[in-house]
């Protein structure tokens, strides 16, 4: 069992206020990433469950029983630290043991334990090294066995692949996903990579300036972000902003501004009733468009990025810049004219003031 | 081409002016041990004779026989030895709690202790001595160690080598379950032992060969310490330069073999801590 409950968990440093009424619960053997920009409160919200940093107000439970007051080493939790957080003069095996013995668990236990985790791993022939003479990537499994060792409740990772380099990054995240595949323990992941949080996450987070600005599956948030911060955050490149005005014209609905007209299908425009002739944000995804001679939407190409699978084009748009994705076979110039034509089930509009999604 | 030699008269000229530095250094040393096996009347010889015709290593058992120098010897390695493990101790604690824990005015805390490195042995003499006096510790051993067992320049030395010690360290343990003082004991100190090198070698050479404090504090042959009993002997025996220098000689074997000893945990100590740039 690992049923983590978050009630109206609130932490300020004095004047600031790092988390601000969070409340969540994460099931039992659930992959949680926690989402957002730096100082956006995840990290202190997971360091809150560790027990590291004290709560100013709420309550945090685990299977019903509040963790406030309880010391981090009584909670049955174990952390993945961002800088591995080794201890320097201990071997590989006494680094992961470290927390076994302090538990006076016997010694022959915590030498199976340490075994078994660290053929989990593949680190049986480094339990002799010491974490200086290790390898960023052998440093991160060394850290993950020392949690694994203790058989916990929940897991918890604050940016664990940040200091690795991107190909081990990708290789990690994927042994982390088998690890919980193979453990079936709750975690909680805190990461500011929208990719990470993507590809891991059965659920995400997202948390800006202490609050949560949305919960739920990641296709969900891609899709239907909440608001305007989270349509921007995750996606990369990420989701085009032009400021718009909403059109009715013989009962249709209409997106309009520099460069566009966008009609919006009858089903999708109850958002903007009352709104007629009223400013909106009007988003769509780069990948939501697509180049048609007819389309609703005109620019001149400004920079042309093929990345290989894709080339993205930046155009500008009524003064305004649009990134738009096209197959690697079109081939443009810089300067040309092109028209856009938006995938209507994908049109977005958020409310200027609030950022709230209205469509 | 030019710039090479210049380079390399550059280099030369280093080395010149660093072995006139050690020399300079060293000459006193030298001095003190060449007057320790002369005769009296040789010491005083111009221009100076740096070797002499015959070596007087009877200077040295003529030296001893003068006063209780075992005693001496013995209560300076007691206090020098105390006073070096009660630094290691409350100054490594205090350096703990400085840098990794956070308290109401723990800067200010830190600042009056780094302040009190501005006042000279000197000038808290006569206060500290009324203390020590008020605790009936005068002409004790405790009289001789405890004012000096906790040192401002220690506690520094510690804190600064404390704090590059990353957190989370400190916090995985305590989520493995260690106590605070388990974290202090398994994790802090072993991850300070080049600062905790250089702290007991400072902190040794420094009251090796303390003279003002004991001189005020030992009031009895018995608890006297080898400077009051070199001192003593130019009292006794004014003219015999050649045995003062032998037992000079003899009070500086201890320090030195500590510093070859600890030399390297020293120098890796003081640039770890950032003292030197």
């Amino acid at each position: 069992m690992g049923e983590v409950l978050l009630e109206d968990l609130t932490k300020d440093f004095g004047e600031v206020i790092a988390v601000k009424e969070v409340n969540l619960t994460i099931h039992d053997g659930e992959f949680v990433v926690l989402l957002g920009p730096s100082g956006c409160g995840k990290t202190t919200t997971l360091r809150m469950i560790a027990g590291l940093e004290e709560i100013t107000s709420g309550r945090i439970l685990l299977d019903g029983r509040v963790l406030n007051d309880v010391h981090p080493r009584d909670r049955d939790i174990a952390m993945v630290f961002q800088n591995y957080a080794l201890y320097p003069h201990m071997s590989v095996y006494k680094n992961m043991a470290f927390g076994l013995k302090m538990r006076r668990v016997a010694r022959d236990e915590i030498d199976r334990r340490v075994k078994s985790a660290a053929g989990i791993l593949g680190i049986e022939t480094l339990l002799g090294r010491y974490p200086g003479k290790l390898s960023g990537g052998q440093r991160q499994r060394v850290a993950l066995g020392r949690a694994i060792v203790r058989d916990p409740r929940v897991f918890l990772f604050d940016e664990p692949l940040s200091n690795l380099d991107a190909k081990l990054r990708v290789q990690t995240r994927v042994e982390i996903l088998k690890l919980h595949q193979h453990l079936a323990a709750t975690s909680v992941y805190v990461t500011h990579d929208q990719v990470e949080a993507m590809t891991m996450g059965d659920r995400i987070v997202v948390m800006h300036e202490g609050v949560i600005q949305q919960v739920g599956p990641p296709m969900e948030i891609y899709q239907s972000p909440a608001n305007h911060f989270v349509a921007g955050f995750i996606g990369s490149p990420s989701m085009n902003f032009l400021s718009a005005k909403v059109r009715a014209e013989d009962g249709r609905t209409f997106l309009e501004g520099g460069g566009f007209r966008v009609p919006l299908p009858a089903e999708r425009s109850g958002g903007l009733k009352g709104r007629e002739g009223g400013e909106v944000v009007f988003g769509i995804r780069p990948e939501d468009m697509r180049l048609d001679a007819e389309g609703e939407i005109e620019g001149a190409v400004e920079i042309i990025e093929p990345v290989g699978s894709d080339i993205f084009l930046d155009l500008s748009v009524g003064g305004a810049s649009l990134t738009v994705r096209v197959e690697p076979s079109v081939r443009m110039s810089q300067g040309e004219r092109v028209r856009l034509r938006p995938d209507p089930a994908r049109v977005h509009a958020f409310d200027p003031e609030t950022g709230e999604t209205l469509i | 081409m030019r710039r090479k030699t210049m380079l390399r008269l550059g280099g030369a000229l280093i080395s010149v002016l660093t072995v006139g530095g050690v020399v300079v250094m060293l000459l006193p040393y030298f001095w003190m041990v060449s007057s320790s096996i002369k005769t009296g009347i040789e010491v005083f010889d111009l221009p100076i004779k740096w070797i002499p015709d015959e070596i007087q290593w009877v200077n040295y058992p003529n030296a001893l026989s003068k006063g209780a120098f075992g005693v001496y010897f013995y209560n300076s390695f007691v206090v020098a030895f105390a006073v070096m493990a009660g630094n290691l101790v409350f100054c490594t604690l205090a350096g703990y709690g400085l840098a990794k824990f956070r308290f109401r005015h723990r800067e200010l805390c830190f600042r009056l202790i780094l302040s009190t490195l501005m006042l000279p042995l000197e000038i808290v003499l006569v206060p500290t001595f009324l203390v020590v006096r008020e605790l009936g510790l005068v002409n004790t051993y405790g009289g001789l160690i405890a004012p000096l067992a906790v040192d401002a320049f220690g506690v520094f030395l510690m804190r600064q080598s404390i704090r590059d010690i990353p957190d989370s360290l400190i916090e995985a343990a305590r989520m493995d379950g260690c106590s605070e003082f388990g974290i202090f004991w398994r994790i802090i100190l072993p991850n300070c032992k080049p600062a905790l090198g250089a702290l007991a070698l400072l902190a040794f050479r420094d009251n090796w060969d303390q003279f003002l404090w004991p001189f005020i504090v030992a009031t009895t042959d018995d608890l006297k310490t080898f400077p009051l009993g070199l001192a003593q002997m130019e009292g006794i025996d004014s003219a015999a330069y050649h045995e003062i220098m032998a037992l000079a000689v003899l009070g500086m074997i201890p320090a030195a073999f500590i510093f070859l000893f600890f030399q390297r945990a020293f120098v890796r100590g003081i640039t770890l801590t950032g003292l030197k740039e």
